[in-house]
């Protein structure tokens, strides 16, 4: 026989086979799985993106039908995604947080250079060069990846640190995603205190590098009324489930880490609500 | 040598000696991109020898009694392929209706193996030279064979996973040069993890005659 026709039959057969086999498998051996999340998965960016925390749009569907998941994680399908998986799951809308972006680096001309960047000017190509040009290695670079990345002129770069204007910011965190330092943070929109540093060496290393470092000397985490505030990997971290809002920190810390994201401070009795934690 | 001790000797070889990943370069992507934590490496191994074994069970007749048979030798990679992409399918349709649990430990990873070099470098290379074993010796004991070595090639697989695993975790709290931070130092490390698996050429043969 023809060795061409042979071997494009012999295929042929084999993947005719091996095709009844699945269709059989999948006719006889089908679980039910329930229609809502194959129509919620549509309603979804369908990017497998990750962004909400779980394997891909499909599993995220599969959560929100099985489980119980809140309908708001999809970021890249946003309002209009969560009204649809709403439309399909009857379920209210309401609770749905509002993120936009936060800095979480104060450093630009209070941090020091290591040597003098010539080169491309992005954040991405300074990062690159042997762990960047600023003498901190952990903070914002200043170069404006994340102004061109805002598709909405939200965050532009001041005094060599980018800072976000929250009343332009629509959280769609695309400057988040740019970021080679990753310094930039959705927080929710109430007024909260932020602890812009990033900086993850110990108190005397900052100092060296940066005067407004966070050196982990934890006036806050003592001061505190909530305890709401903790030190992680030598940085200040705020709790959102337990802080109040009362500002107590923004007041005590010696280097002006802790700042006001809504730039100005109104006291909340109660906790923030458990949508809006991050 | 008794059975026993061939089938004793294939395995631990293919473990230590002729480890696929750390001494024959295979399956290098899930061995870097997967060796992140414990649990995820162990989901990969298990998934890989699941998927291993079951491969060669189904292309070691096909190879004796199709491609050699009918001179077909030259398409033996795009019909294992084949036959191995359909396989995993039907496994995770089955694991998915008789075992759940299974079906959720392995989760991604068992179609995500579909095609992994590694699987397919099993199925060929244990098939490579066992024309003239299944005329010497029939094809019950050449398949027991190929079988055992495709489970000695899954095992040496989920070892190098978790050997490297437990030295990704070092290197992640140790503090490299800058330049050498992230994948860089991984690579390092991957290459020394793998120069000490050379050093278990000839043991296993050596022990296992000295036993039996």
């Amino acid at each position: 026989m023809n060795p061409i026709i042979l071997a494009v039959a012999v295929l042929a057969v084999l993947g005719l086979v091996g095709s009844i086999v699945l269709v059989l498998a999948s006719k006889f051996m089908a679980v039910y799985e329930d229609p809502r999340i194959a129509q919620i998965t549509d309603c979804l960016a369908g990017a497998n993106c990750g962004g909400c925390g779980y394997a891909g749009c499909a599993d995220y569907a599969k959560a929100i039908v099985e489980d119980g998941a809140p309908t708001f994680k999809c970021a890249p399908g946003g309002d209009k995604a969560a009204d649809a998986i709403n439309t399909i799951m009857g379920t209210e809308t309401s609770d749905r947080p509002s993120l936009k972006a936060v800095v979480l680096c104060n450093g630009g001309e209070n941090c020091g250079k290591r040597f003098n960047y010539q080169g491309i000017q992005t954040c991405a190509a300074a990062a690159s060069v042997a762990g960047g040009p600023s003498a901190c290695s952990f903070g914002c670079l200043g170069l404006g990846d994340c102004t061109r990345a805002c598709m909405f002129d939200a965050i532009h770069v001041k005094n060599g640190v980018a800072v976000v204007d929250r009343t332009k910011c629509t959280g769609c965190s695309a400057c988040m995603n740019v970021c080679p330092r990753h310094v930039i943070d959705m927080k929710p929109i109430a007024p909260q205190p932020v602890v812009e540093c990033s900086n993850t060496e110990r108190g005397a290393a900052v100092n060296k590098t940066c005067k407004v470092g966070c050196i982990a000397c934890g006036l806050c985490v003592k001061n505190c009324p909530q305890q709401a505030v903790f030190l992680k990997n030598n940085v200040a971290v705020i709790d959102y489930t337990k802080c109040n809002g009362c500002g107590t920190c923004v007041t005590k810390c010696p280097k002006k880490v802790i700042h006001w994201v809504e730039g100005k401070p109104t006291s909340v009795d109660a906790p923030v609500p458990e949508h809006q934690v991050l | 040598m008794s059975n026993f001790a061939v089938f004793a000797t294939i395995f631990f070889n293919l473990i230590l000696v002729n480890n696929y990943v750390l001494v024959q370069f295979l399956g290098i992507c899930p061995f870097l991109g997967v060796s992140k934590k414990v649990d995820s490496s162990t989901g990969m191994g298990l998934a890989v020898i699941f998927v291993m074994v079951i491969a060669t069970a189904v292309t070691f007749p096909l190879q004796i009694f199709l491609l050699d048979a009918y001179d077909l030798g030259y398409m033996q990679t795009v019909i294992f392929i084949l036959v191995i992409a359909v396989l995993v399918q039907l496994i995770e349709i089955t694991l998915k209706k008789y075992v759940p649990a299974l079906y959720t430990a392995l989760g991604v990873y068992l179609p995500l193996i579909t095609t992994n070099c590694c699987v397919l470098g099993v199925t060929i290379l244990a098939v490579q030279d066992y024309s003239k074993i299944v005329e010497s010796q029939g094809f019950g004991l050449a398949y027991a064979e190929a079988l055992i070595c495709a489970a000695g090639a899954g095992v040496g697989f989920l070892v190098a996973m978790l050997l490297f695993c437990g030295v990704r975790q070092r290197v992640e709290s140790a503090n490299p040069p800058e330049s050498f931070k992230g994948l860089p130092i991984t690579l390092v490390a991957a290459a020394i993890t793998s120069m000490s698996f050379m050093g278990f050429g000839g043991l296993v043969e050596n022990i296992i005659n000295a036993l039996v």
